[in-house]
């Protein structure tokens, strides 16, 4: 189990890699710090196996910027073949840079930060006026919580206690133009949510095992109860040295000698690891 | 028109379990007969019209057909973002009731004046738009709409008014036409209907015929009843409480222009931001040139120098 989801972390990183050099596209560093989250969410946290069963759990990736990360989940786990993902940015393809749910497996089109959440509650609601044990799992970053409407729906979501409703920070610190605590401080994350009424778990969210043990211990049975929050503590850029932390890898796309240096780098953590970098072949049900 | 809507809204959820009621925590004496009967599909979202907007894109995704209700300035507005991303791009039955036409809310001044809703609800491909003149048409227009796959924006007036001539009737991507004189059309929706209609029976006793077009189905529009009518008459005024851009006087001269008509549009609506001064509806209505006189002196000063 270990390996496996930290071999799934290390693909989709390498696919991130691979696909945004080839694209000649950035936002490489906000894929890479949630990867480790995607590879918790595939590897069994995340219920229903078919696109139109009714009572599959839903995930919405409501940084949307990040896909990327999110097309190399669903490649992972064999819900969106290598001829599709290698259409990514280019001309036609609804494999775009924010995702579009006119992809089977999205389940909402997002881009404008401050939207998902709100929608993950209604969604969350519904499956409750439905009698539906469908659960929700909505995917935010740290920055993402500047917007207003986030607290809004966590309001909501709080009061109508939506117990079947999960939100993962992806705090890796960073934002477009600075650290977050120098741009605007949302600090401290926990505090923040539990005075807005949610149950709230901090966790490392570069630990794949842990994230996803924490993810399957939220009590997410019952469709009434505290909605929960999973502060994810991630490193932007994850995995690549020369792009942890460091702000202008929200936006620049890799000179060639970058990304075999990130390619190697991917290599020799593999190795370390023990893992093949190969696909995994995995059925299990990705975002 | 809100009594009409909220009767209509009672009917049609005793046989449709998918119609929910969303409020942002407005609607005192309006919306509280459909929590007595259905306190289970009632949901007071506070005040918060963004979360209101995305809760019901949540909800319609799950199989509901939300009517997320608050006055029109905030339902259309505030959250016009998640409008555009939510039900519009996701083609999910949101109904957004959005309360007061152009100046109803008169006293209460600027803030509460929907003057450009209509023209940012017609941006939208695929989101209906609609206007009611009076609370038959509302009725009609609630039947017509039901089961409709699209999202709408619904604009409700707080006149309870009976529009003489109009007879309840509404059908979508149609203008409801009132007479049929051939010298001047009259194009209007919602409150201002009631001026227009006045406005045609000022110009009989002028000897000119006009004819008036309820276009309360602003999107889809209604563009061959108005292609039909506005290439068999020379002028066309669009009554609007609404800013000139942007609305049916917008429509008109889109009309006119792509089909090559030989008709002058002039719109008859709010030109200015109204800062600075409020008052009654009918005051802000002569503020602004949007009575039926207005129309009357338009059309002859037009009419009479093309003769």
């Amino acid at each position: 189990m270990a390996d496996d989801l930290r071999k799934t972390s290390l693909n989709i990183r390498r696919t991130v890699i691979e696909q945004s050099f080839r694209a000649g596209v950035g936002h490489i560093g906000s894929c890479l710090s949630i990867a480790d989250v995607l590879a918790a969410l595939s590897g069994g946290v995340l219920r229903g196996n078919s696109d139109d069963d009714p009572d599959r759990d839903r995930f919405i990736l409501s940084k949307g910027h990040a896909v990327l990360a999110l097309y190399a989940a669903l490649h992972e786990a064999g819900r969106l073949d290598t001829a599709e993902l290698n259409t990514y940015c280019t001309d036609g393809t609804a494999v775009s840079g924010h995702p579009d749910h006119a992809l089977g497996p999205i389940e909402l089109s997002t881009g404008s930060l401050g939207q998902g959440l709100s929608v993950g509650a209604g969604v969350a609601l519904g499956a409750r006026l439905n009698g539906s044990p469908s659960r929700v799992f909505v995917l935010l970053s740290d920055a993402e919580c500047n917007e207003g409407a986030v607290w809004e729906a966590a309001m909501f979501a709080a009061h109508h206690r939506l117990g079947n409703l999960v939100a993962i920070i992806d705090a890796n610190g960073q934002q477009a133009l600075g650290r977050t605590s120098d741009v605007l401080d949302m600090e401290p994350l926990p505090e923040r949510w539990r005075a807005f009424g949610w149950d709230v778990h901090e966790v490392d969210g570069s630990d794949p095992d842990a994230l996803a043990a924490q993810l399957e211990a939220l009590d997410t049975a019952q469709s009434t109860g505290e909605p929960h929050v999973v502060v994810a503590r991630t490193t932007f850029g994850k995995g690549v040295s020369y792009m942890e932390s460091q702000v202008h890898w929200h936006y620049w796309p890799m000179s060639e000698e970058l990304y075999e240096q990130a390619i190697s780098e991917l290599d020799d953590a593999g190795a370390a690891a023990g893992a093949s970098a190969s696909a995994s072949g995995s059925q299990r049900n990705s975002p | 028109m809100r009594r009409a809507f909220i009767d209509s809204l009672l009917e049609l959820a005793a046989h449709d379990d998918s119609i929910v009621l969303l409020t942002g925590d407005l609607g005192y004496t309006v919306v509280e007969p459909f929590l007595e009967c259905h306190p289970d599909r009632f949901f007071n979202i506070g005040v918060a019209e963004q979360n209101m907007l995305g809760i019901a894109t949540g909800l319609a995704q799950s199989g509901y057909t939300p009517f997320a209700y608050s006055i029109a300035t905030f339902a259309s507005m505030r959250g016009y973002e998640f409008i555009r991303n939510g039900p519009v791009l996701h083609e999910l039955p949101v109904r957004i009731v959005g309360v007061g036409d152009g100046f109803d809310y008169g006293p209460n001044g600027p803030t509460h004046y929907p003057l450009e809703d209509i023209g940012l609800m017609r941006l939208q491909p695929g989101l209906g738009v609609v206007a009611p003149a009076d609370p038959e048409q509302t009725r009609a227009a609630m039947e017509a709409l039901a089961g409709h796959p699209g999202p709408t924006y619904i604009k409700l007036g707080k006149g309870a008014g009976t529009v003489p001539g109009l007879d309840g009737r509404f059908r979508l991507g149609r203008a409801e036409l009132i007479g049929d004189g051939d010298d001047v059309a009259i194009l209007a929706c919602g409150g201002m209907v009631g001026a227009a209609v006045e406005a045609k029976s000022l110009l009989a006793a002028e000897g000119l015929g006009a004819t008036v077009a309820v276009t309360a189905s602003v999107s889809p529009a209604p563009l061959e009843d108005l292609a039909e009518l506005l290439g068999r008459v020379p002028l066309a005024i669009a009554l609007e409480a609404h800013y000139v851009t942007g609305g049916l006087g917008s429509l008109a001269c889109e009309v006119v222009a792509e089909r090559g008509l030989d008709c002058r549009v002039i719109r008859q609506g709010v030109r200015v931001v109204p800062r600075g001064e409020s008052g009654s509806m009918q005051h802000m209505w002569e503020r602004h040139d949007l009575t039926a006189s207005a129309v009357v002196d338009a059309a002859v000063s037009v009419l009479n120098s093309s003769r």
